[in-house]
């Protein structure tokens, strides 16, 4: 805390070492971890959610035909799925692991903005009321994808499109608040000698995260502003018959999204990156070209948004400037899966879930990524847009990338978090039970996707029967299996081993030097880096 | 990082970002329900809760601010802290430049690809030949491809104006900083109000050409990609304009009624002026690709 002697009568004269009592402590807090703490409850609590959609999705195509919902309400099911894993899970889920971690790992007391930190929280459980509510209004929630193409959003959609609109216009408030809050952390309140070559990845991978959240969410508000003028007030924007065009939704939305996926998957790098070297007990292979690698994806994550957008009718050059620019990504993710397992090689290895999560990440975020490289080749693509091969490969990015560095994560920093080791046991079960339903769910999607079954449809041609079949019994293992996630967590709040400072033998960095649970304020006083 | 290490500020829990998150929700929840409402010619509560979310927020930013001037006319802030806010405040100003990137864009789009392409340009001469054979490709778009016509705005008259007035309230703030930064506290305020001035006037102006627009030229917000672009981008900025001559005033506020900064210590009103300048900049772009070019 504070020590600033100046002042009689201000908020420092009371130094204040726990945290406050009962309702208000979650309120009004500026703890960073309490903080920390709320962002990851709201990303479990909105997993589950976006987690019953998937089932309600998956529910209706175990068989072919309609069985359980109406197409519309289908549809406003994969709209929502992806709005909630994609702003309430994942997102959310890092800025929490990011509010924990950051201050303690580069020897901060605080965020640097902690009140506008607390604000940027408390935004998102009111965005996503607003969100959820809509699906209950006439006319229903919003049911055109997670990606709102126009006209689909705009001359098609129903009442619940102003609200969609507003929801992500203060969830964008909310994410970049927190960005910035990030970013100033990092570059003011690191310890002396904490240079920026010196800084966790983790801590790097957020750095460049936020600034990609800096850069484009105000883009996302643009392209959801321009839907709700177009569709309420007139404007076309998005339609020839005014001048406008369609695809141009699609540029604006993708020159968003695409850097959108990578920060949904950078913190996930971080994450990889501190829990590899731990286990095999030998420092990071190639901290530097880490860096480097990260900085050269996000910077080309700004020239690749239209491979979405292959088969919209773009000229020849920019369908091969667009393709080209993507190969290229495969040249940095190669250095980092590279240096992982360099890090690994002749290691002295041990297993325990946090290790599991992230080498399940490596190999299976890999397989996503080679998905990614066959759907970048322009005219392969031209067969894969919009089928199941597509949504194979962004789950494998997603779930098993970044959701499984999140629980890779949640395990490793458990301990640490309530001074209580987790239970190995139940974890492990946690970790094959998903593991291997995860691969029943996802893995078959790629060949009925190259058989030709368009992704969004509630129905589907009979020769696709046994795989449907075979992937709603994964999707229904897997959400079953993350049950065992919350048992285990709640378990280790309750009680448990007692954790040691250090946790894991091999751990380095400041989060381990001090005691576990970490204490309210964890630096008084700077740290020395040497 | 410097040669003495200075202690953190962590501030006390605050009870104001609650009070911010609910009015964001009304706000939200309000504009979602009110944009229907007006949309639809039909009453309901959603302009209200909209108005009361507004409110809550102007109570919130009101004690929210108080509570941060307070603490930091008590000195509780370090060299650090006012580097945090530094920082914050270029980054927020930063993804505003974002938010303008997306509607110029747009604008660009449509005049570089969507408005040719519509005419045959590219490889698409059979589409426009079914599809809208009687539509030629200008700038500004006075003709749709739907049919709808409007007149353009042209530079010459008010738009030149309000740039000078714009342009001149720029360097009467960066007067304003010298004279706060020398300690004639007479210059500060005299060139301050005058920005404000500037300001107020930019914004009556802009008012006039609007009406101006809608009642001569027929040029409306619904008169096709050119009158979009045209009103959500001044619109936006003068969304903007207004935020900023509102900080500006406060600032003013705090100097006159309060004798508030000095020429070490001056976030609030640099963070203004940075804010302010960014508003000049945005509309120097405006001024050059929506009216002249």
């Amino acid at each position: 805390m504070s020590t600033v002697t100046t002042d009689p009568h201000a908020h420092a004269e009371h130094e204040h070492h726990g945290p406050a009592k009962g309702l208000k402590r979650w309120l009004y807090t500026t703890n960073h971890k309490d903080i920390g703490t709320l962002y990851l409850l709201f990303a479990l609590t909105m997993f589950f959610i976006g987690g019953a959609m998937a089932m309600v999705i998956r529910a209706e195509l175990f068989q072919p035909g309609l069985q359980i919902v109406e197409p519309d309400f289908f549809n406003q099911m994969t709209t929502v799925h992806g709005l909630i894993m994609v702003f309430g899970a994942v997102m959310p889920a890092f800025t929490g692991l990011a509010n924990w971690l950051v201050p303690m790992m580069i020897g901060a007391p605080d965020m640097a903005l902690p009140r506008m930190n607390n604000w940027s929280f408390w935004i998102l459980p009111f965005a996503f009321s607003i969100l959820l509510a809509s699906l209950f209004m006439e006319g229903g929630g919003p049911g055109f994808g997670w990606t709102f193409y126009a006209p689909l959003s705009t001359t098609y959609s129903s009442d619940s499109t102003a609200l969609f609109v507003f929801s992500v216009h203060i969830m964008g408030i909310s994410s970049i608040m927190g960005a910035i809050n990030v970013i100033v952390t990092i570059m003011n309140l690191r310890a002396p000698g904490m240079t920026y070559m010196k800084m966790p990845l983790f801590v790097w991978t957020w750095f460049i995260t936020a600034y990609l959240l800096i850069a484009v969410m105000p883009v996302l508000a643009g392209a959801v502003t321009m839907v709700l003028t177009d569709k309420y007030f007139g404007t076309s924007f998005f339609d020839a018959a005014g001048g406008g065009d369609p695809v141009l939704f699609q540029h604006i939305f993708w020159f968003f999204g695409h850097p959108e996926v990578y920060i949904m998957i950078l913190p996930a790098f971080g994450i990889v990156s501190s829990i590899v070297p731990t286990f095999a007990r030998k420092p990071l292979f190639g901290y530097a070209s880490m860096v480097y690698a990260t900085s050269s994806i996000a910077l080309l994550s700004f020239l690749v948004w239209a491979h979405h957008m292959f088969t919209t009718g773009m000229p020849v050059f920019a369908e091969l400037f667009f393709m080209y620019c993507t190969m290229l990504i495969a040249v940095p993710t190669g250095v980092k899966v590279f240096n992982w397992v360099a890090t690994m090689w002749r290691g002295a290895m041990t297993f325990e879930v946090p290790m599991m999560f992230a080498l399940a990440f490596i190999v299976l975020f890999t397989i996503g990524g080679f998905s990614g490289l066959m759907l970048a080749i322009t005219p392969a693509d031209f067969q894969y847009h919009d089928t199941y091969f597509v949504v194979a490969h962004f789950h494998y990015v997603l779930v098993t990338g970044a959701i499984f560095s999140i629980m890779a994560a949640a395990y490793y920093w458990l301990p640490k978090w309530t001074g209580h080791m987790y239970d190995e046991t139940l974890g492990q079960w946690h970790f094959w039970c998903s593991l291997i339903s995860v691969n029943v769910l996802f893995f078959p999607m790629h060949f009925v996707g190259l058989a030709g079954m368009p992704r969004r449809i509630p129905d589907y041609a009979l020769q696709f029967a046994d795989f449907n079949a075979l992937i709603s019994i994964g999707g229904f293992a897997f959400g079953l299996s993350q049950l065992l996630f919350v048992w285990l967590v709640v378990k280790c709040i309750k009680g448990g081993e007692k954790a040691t400072d250090q946790v894991w033998e091999g751990a380095e960095g400041l989060e381990w030097t001090i005691p576990s649970p970490a204490p309210y304020h964890s630096f008084t006083t700077p740290p020395e880096i040497k | 990082m410097s040669e003495k290490y200075e202690h953190y500020y962590v501030p006390d829990q605050s009870p104001w970002p609650i009070v911010g998150a609910v009015a964001l929700f009304m706000m939200a929840f309000g504009a979602g329900h009110f944009v229907n409402d007006v949309t639809k010619d039909q009453s309901g509560y959603g302009g209200y809760l909209l108005l009361a979310g507004v409110a809550t927020l102007i109570f919130m930013l009101v004690g929210w601010f108080r509570n941060v001037i307070d603490e930091s006319m008590h000195g509780l802030y370090s060299k650090q802290l006012d580097r945090s806010y530094r920082q914050g405040m270029s980054w927020f100003i930063f993804s505003e430049v974002m938010f303008f990137a997306a509607f110029f864009g747009a604008l660009f789009y449509a005049r570089i690809i969507a408005i040719p392409w519509l005419d045959g340009a590219s490889n698409n001469a059979s589409t426009a030949a079914v599809l809208w054979p009687a539509f030629e490709a200008a700038w500004p778009l006075l003709k749709t491809p739907g049919g709808t016509e409007t007149q353009s705005m042209p530079w010459q008259g008010l738009p030149l104006y309000n740039t000078l007035i714009l342009l001149a309230s720029s360097v009467t703030l960066q007067f304003a900083h010298i004279g706060l930064e020398q300690n004639k506290r007479g210059q500060l305020k005299l060139m301050l109000g005058l920005t404000i001035l500037l300001g107020a006037c930019f914004l009556y102006l802009q008012g006039v050409e609007y009406i101006h627009a809608y009642q001569d030229l027929g040029l409306k917000l619904d008169s096709g990609i050119y009158g979009n672009t045209f009103f959500l981008l001044t619109g936006f900025h003068g969304l903007h304009v207004t935020l900023g001559a509102l900080f500006l005033l406060i600032v003013f506020l705090r100097i006159v009624l309060k004798n508030h900064f000095t020429a070490h210590k001056h976030f609030a009103f640099q963070a203004a002026a940075w804010y302010w300048h960014f508003v000049d900049v945005v509309w120097l772009c405006l001024f050059i690709f929506v009216y002249v070019l």
